[in-house]
């Protein structure tokens, strides 16, 4: 905690100030996307496959129009413009023609006056599909025998690293094989949206929870075939995201059918249906050969990373691309060979989510570190620290490491948190290992404790400009701020009010509505808004700043230059003028837009070389688990942390992205997994979809490391995925460090901890 | 559709009657999912919030017995003075969902629905309880192991109302202990109750999850009460209490399915058996009682 006994301006940067949202949301007040509501509006709803791959025979929807009720029944034959969408590759149809390829693949649409009435039009609609094999096995998708489920192929992308001496042998070799299993987002406010046309059926706004109304603006209209003036999206209440919005998942079904009825249509998706309506992460097999000296210096790294893509390409090639150049983790290196595949099968797509690829990385190059310790009779600190990455040194890509890199910080931080209090004689069952269910006492319970740290990369890659824009309007004391970047739950709303704060000297800060009457902020995802449109909220403030000095600089003979903000009033550094804001912007608008664009990257060669990532974000994670080893069950206990997060803009928000991270982490550790048999999903919902529970979090001890990031605006790094990434391995070496078991998948099992 | 608020035993029974393809509500924490996930459609519906004779519960000193209401909620069997008499319903109550589903969810409707995850059935099974059933016309008993016949299926006829339960006063130890793979708010993976009867010296233990109805380990029952004195304070050393898990996971049935595995399911049981079987040894002495 700050010592400083200067009092800071409520609101401003470095406070914990509060969401505008935030009240809303806890009293139930806040309109999710979920809430819209249209007066004449109709419901609309997806008929989906029951094959992950199959013919589509026919399609005969006569018995659905027949319902009283039913306005409109589309399928593929109805879509104007392109017939397929995707964020990277437009390989997946707006709904299926000729064939599915996955369980769950849009076949049809209805709109009715009634989710009921529509739910009984679905039933209605008589598809004839010829069941065809399914592919569901991501190794053989690379059989070279294996006929294509897609025109495209089945190898979405390949990426080789190869770097130095390949040949290469250490004194110290340790080989691992991980595998990772298929995570949900689970976001808690499902999939909706409302579409209304414009009066003379030209065009459509969509009121949705997306991550980028830009991008699904592009996508929309062109499987609609309007112009992107014609297709107008401002962001509905978003309840989560972690990257499962990034895609397209209602929002053409949504708009067809409001150009279709000429009214509005109101869509959304149950908890069951959402796990068929977004991607998922990617399930991955990597094997791993670390190459070392005896004293445990890390010398070369082999690596083959295979990533089940499933049906459609989504963002595979972009999430292979961080898995690839991740895998050696924060450590340096100096010789690599990697080979890494995205392949496509009959699964449920896969795509973002938060830590997009480097969570699976993460978890076998830090499954190896501790293999490599433990050959080299090192503890889990020393090997890691004695190969902690520093700024300047190269990745296996080539590309040099810019930015601050306090790795050796990190994880001395961490170990110097307080671990907690050993167990008491007669805990409480509830604390222990199966929580509720009172299977333990004391001495059916083991304590471990476990490592993992993790180097992310920031913002988009390969070449990419993901720019954002933001506008900034002073007029009276009052900013009025204006941007699409759409708020997830991360807090940007309440960021952006702070910078303007911060940065112009006033107290209210208006937001208009996120939309597309801006210019694009870019995806909200790789830890990249508070960089990005913070960035633009930032320039926007500070080109209205100049303006303002510039006007009282006029006004009173003076050089604009000697003019600064302090508190609420302008000053000159040189005199002894003061002004308030509010009085110096009496009477005048000035009203700027920024654009913040990153330095530009560029692709990976054929051999994986490249400057193809914008800037990195380091992490420490220590788990202690408390493990009733005879049942295999697991509690986590404690996580500490220390992350390099350049600045801390708001300890609260900063907090909670932190913990929440953690927990996703801890859900891929021990228990969230969709599980697939032959291509279906057994458990789509929150019933068997486990998430961690209050009493499945464990206490969190955090210390923030604050080394500004001279190449970030604000000198903050991106803080959302890097706790969600190392965590995962440190709960999984510590559940090891109490069994002795090899765990080589995620989550763990009871069972295989019990016969593992 | 046609909702009927009953406020009576009598007028849930005469609604029944005149609308047998009605479905009772009582917390309505399994008909409402069903409901939602779209594998029911409703027709009619008799509600028996409102039906007080459901809610009630007394203890009989006489026969020495508890009749529970079918409609009395767990966050009520969880608690003092219910938990003091039944030990194990209060901990297997204390293991069913969340707060919010604890104060609606019922007994009842754990048997209406009939699951052999239900956390309810095994201590029924364990205490050989009676449930209570009425129609219109006529009322009946029915041991709770010739009440359950498979997954969701039940003895009940549709114009039976579940009334209520019995379950005996016990001394000895009650112990409920259930697995899921998740610390709280879980679908029963394996789990398992046991039972001591001083006075009788029986121990009886039923499990969960692990086949199509709940299931006594009868076998395992007897090979306990041939090789130990089960009378007053008995001790059990581990040797054996894993022989006796170890026999009774012989017992259940257990399938692979996407929650877990039927070999971690068997192994689970004998692993709970043997400690439930443990926690009963010397019971009392050292006065560790659960509140
Ligand atoms: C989030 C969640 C978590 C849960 N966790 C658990 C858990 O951990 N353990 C567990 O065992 N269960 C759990 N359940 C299931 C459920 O809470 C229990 O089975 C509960 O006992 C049902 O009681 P109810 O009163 O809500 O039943 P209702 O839903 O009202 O009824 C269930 C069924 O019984 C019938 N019925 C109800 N009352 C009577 C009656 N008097 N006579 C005849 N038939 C009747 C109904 O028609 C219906 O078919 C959970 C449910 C949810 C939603």
């Amino acid at each position: 905690m700050s010592t400083s006994t200067t009092t800071r301006r409520r609101g401003v940067l470095g406070t914990s100030a509060l969401r505008p949202d935030g009240l809303p949301k806890v009293q139930g007040r806040f309109a999710f996307s979920s809430d819209a509501w249209a007066d004449n509006m109709l419901w609309g709803a997806t008929l989906r496959s029951p094959h992950p791959h199959a013919r589509i025979v026919s399609i005969d929807t006569s018995g659905a129009l027949a319902i009283n009720g039913v306005s409109a029944v589309i399928t593929a034959d109805d879509v104007p413009g392109q017939l397929t969408y995707g964020l990277i590759s437009n390989d997946q149809p707006v709904f299926a023609r000729d064939v599915v390829r996955f369980a769950g693949e849009p076949v049809a649409a209805v709109a009715a006056d009634h989710p009921e009435t529509a739910r009984r039009a679905l039933a209605a609609i008589t598809v004839v599909y010829e069941v065809l094999p399914a592919l569901t096995r991501a190794e053989e998708a690379l059989d070279t025998g294996t006929t294509p489920i897609h025109p495209d192929g089945n190898v979405i992308r390949r990426q080789r690293i190869v770097r130095g001496d390949q040949s290469f042998a250490g004194d110290v070799v340790v080989e691992g094989t991980y595998d990772i299993g298929m995570q949900d987002q689970a976001f808690l406010g499902l999939e909706a949206a409302l579409a209304l046309p414009d009066d003379d059926g030209s065009g459509v706004e969509l009121f949705v929870a997306t991550q980028w109304l830009h991008e699904d603006q592009k996508q929309i209209a062109a499987c609609l075939g309007l112009p992107l003036d014609k297709v107008r999206l401002t962001l509905g209440g978003v309840g989560g995201a972690f990257g499962g919005r990034e895609d397209i998942s209602l929002q053409v079904h949504c708009c067809l059918l409001a150009l279709a009825t000429g009214r509005p249509i109101k869509m959304q998706y149950g908890r069951e249906e959402s796990f068929f309506g977004h991607i998922h992460r990617h399930p991955a097999t990597i094997w791993m050969r670390h190459h070392a000296d005896r004293d445990g210096t890390l010398r070369r790294v082999e690596a083959r990373v295979l990533m089940d893509g499933g049906a459609y390409a989504s963002t595979s090639s972009a999430v292979l691309i961080n898995a690839v150049t991740h895998v050696q983790g924060p450590y340096r290196c100096e010789n690599a060979t990697v080979d890494g595949y995205a392949v496509r099968t009959n699964n449920p797509p896969c795509g973002a989510m938060r830590g997009f690829g480097v969570v699976q990385a993460c978890f076998a190059h830090e499954s190896q570190m501790d293999k490599l310790a433990a050959a080299c009779g090192l503890d889990p600190v020393t090997i890691r620290l004695k190969n902690a990455m520093r700024t300047g040194d190269r990745l296996i890509t080539g590309q040099v490491v810019e930015s601050v890199a306090p790795v050796e910080r990190c994880i001395r931080e961490t170990a110097a948190l307080p671990l907690p209090p050993e167990l008491s004689e007669h805990p409480d069952a509830l604390q222990l290992p199966g929580g509720s269910g009172r299977t333990a006492r004391r001495n059916n319970v083991t304590r471990g404790i476990g490592w993992g740290v993790s180097i992310k990369n920031l913002m988009y890659s390969e070449g990419f400009d993901d720019y954002a824009t933001a506008r900034c309007r002073l007029a009276n004391g009052v900013a009025t701020l204006q941007f699409a970047t759409a708020e997830v739950g991360q807090g940007f709303v309440v960021l952006a009010q702070q910078i303007a704060r911060s940065v112009l000297g006033v107290d209210t800060v208006l937001l208009e509505p996120i939309s597309t009457a801006i210019g694009s902020a870019g995806s909200t995802s790789a830890s990249r808004q508070t960089w990005m449109s913070g960035g633009a909220v930032d320039g926007a403030c500070r080109l209205v700043r100049e303006r303002l000095f510039e006007q009282v600089a006029r006004e009173h003979h003076i050089d604009p230059l000697r003019l600064t903000i302090d508190g609420i009033d302008v000053i000159d550094s040189a005199g002894d003028l003061r002004v308030s804001v509010e009085d110096a912007s009496r009477g005048l608008v000035i009203d700027e837009t920024f654009e913040h664009h990153h330095r530009a990257t560029e692709e990976l060669d054929e051999n994986g070389q490249g400057n193809c990532h914008v800037a990195f974000a380091f992490v420490a994670h220590r788990a202690v688990v408390d493990v009733d080893t005879e049942l295999g069950l697991v509690k986590v206990v404690q996580i500490a942390t220390a992350q390099d997060v350049g600045r801390v803009l708001n300890p609260l928000a900063a907090l909670g992205q932190v913990e929440g991270g953690i927990a996703q982490g801890l859900g891929l550790a021990v228990m969230e997994e969709i599980v697939l048999v032959d291509g279906k999903m057994r458990n789509p919902s929150f019933t068997d979809y486990l998430l961690p529970t209050a009493l499945d979090a464990p206490e969190v001890v955090v210390s923030m490391i604050e080394e500004p990031e001279p190449q970030a605006p604000l000198g903050a790094k991106g803080i959302g995925e890097p706790p969600c990434i190392s965590v995962t391995p440190a709960i999984v070496a510590a559940i090891r460090a109490a069994t002795g078991k090899d765990l080589a998948r995620v989550p763990v099992r009871p069972q295989d901890i019990v016969f593992g | 559709m046609t909702v009927i608020n009953a406020r009576s035993v009598d007028e849930a029974l005469t609604a029944l009657r005149d609308h047998p393809r009605a479905r009772l509500l009582q917390g309505g924490t399994d008909l409402m999912v069903e409901v939602n996930l779209q594998r029911t459609s409703v027709q009619d519906v008799i509600a028996l919030r409102q039906v007080s004779e459901l809610r009630r519960w007394h203890v009989d000193e006489q026969s020495r017995a508890v009749r529970i209401g079918a409609g009395v909620p767990y966050a009520e069997l969880e608690r003092n003075p219910l938990a003091l008499h039944l030990p194990a319903l209060a901990q297997a109550a204390r293991t069913v969902g969340s707060p919010q589903i604890r104060a609606a969810g019922s007994l009842g409707g754990n048997l209406g629905t009939c699951s052999p995850a239900g956390d309810g059935l095994p201590v029924l099974s364990a205490m050989d309880a009676v449930v209570h059933l009425r129609s219109a016309t006529d009322s009946r008993d029915v041991s709770i192991h010739d009440f359950m016949l498979g997954v969701k299926r039940s003895a009940r006829r549709p114009d039976e109302l579940i009334v209520a339960v019995t379950l005996p006063l016990l001394d000895g130890f009650q112990g409920y202990a259930k697995v899921g793979t998740r610390n709280a708010m879980v679908i029963s993976v394996a789990s398992a109750c046991l039972i001591h009867d001083a006075s009788e010296g029986s121990i009886r233990l039923a499990y969960g999850a692990v086949a199509p109805t709940v299931v006594r380990a009868r076998n395992a029952e007897r090979w306990l009460a041939a090789n130990a004195p089960l009378r007053g304070r008995p001790v059990f050393d581990r040797a054996l209490a894993s022989e006796f898990g170890r026999r009774a996971a012989e017992e259940c049935a257990p399938i692979d399915d996407h929650r877990s595995t039927a070999r971690y399911r068997r192994h689970a049981v004998a692993v709970l058996a043997e400690r439930l079987l443990l926690q009963a040894s010397g019971y009392g002495a050292s006065r560790e009682h659960t509140t």
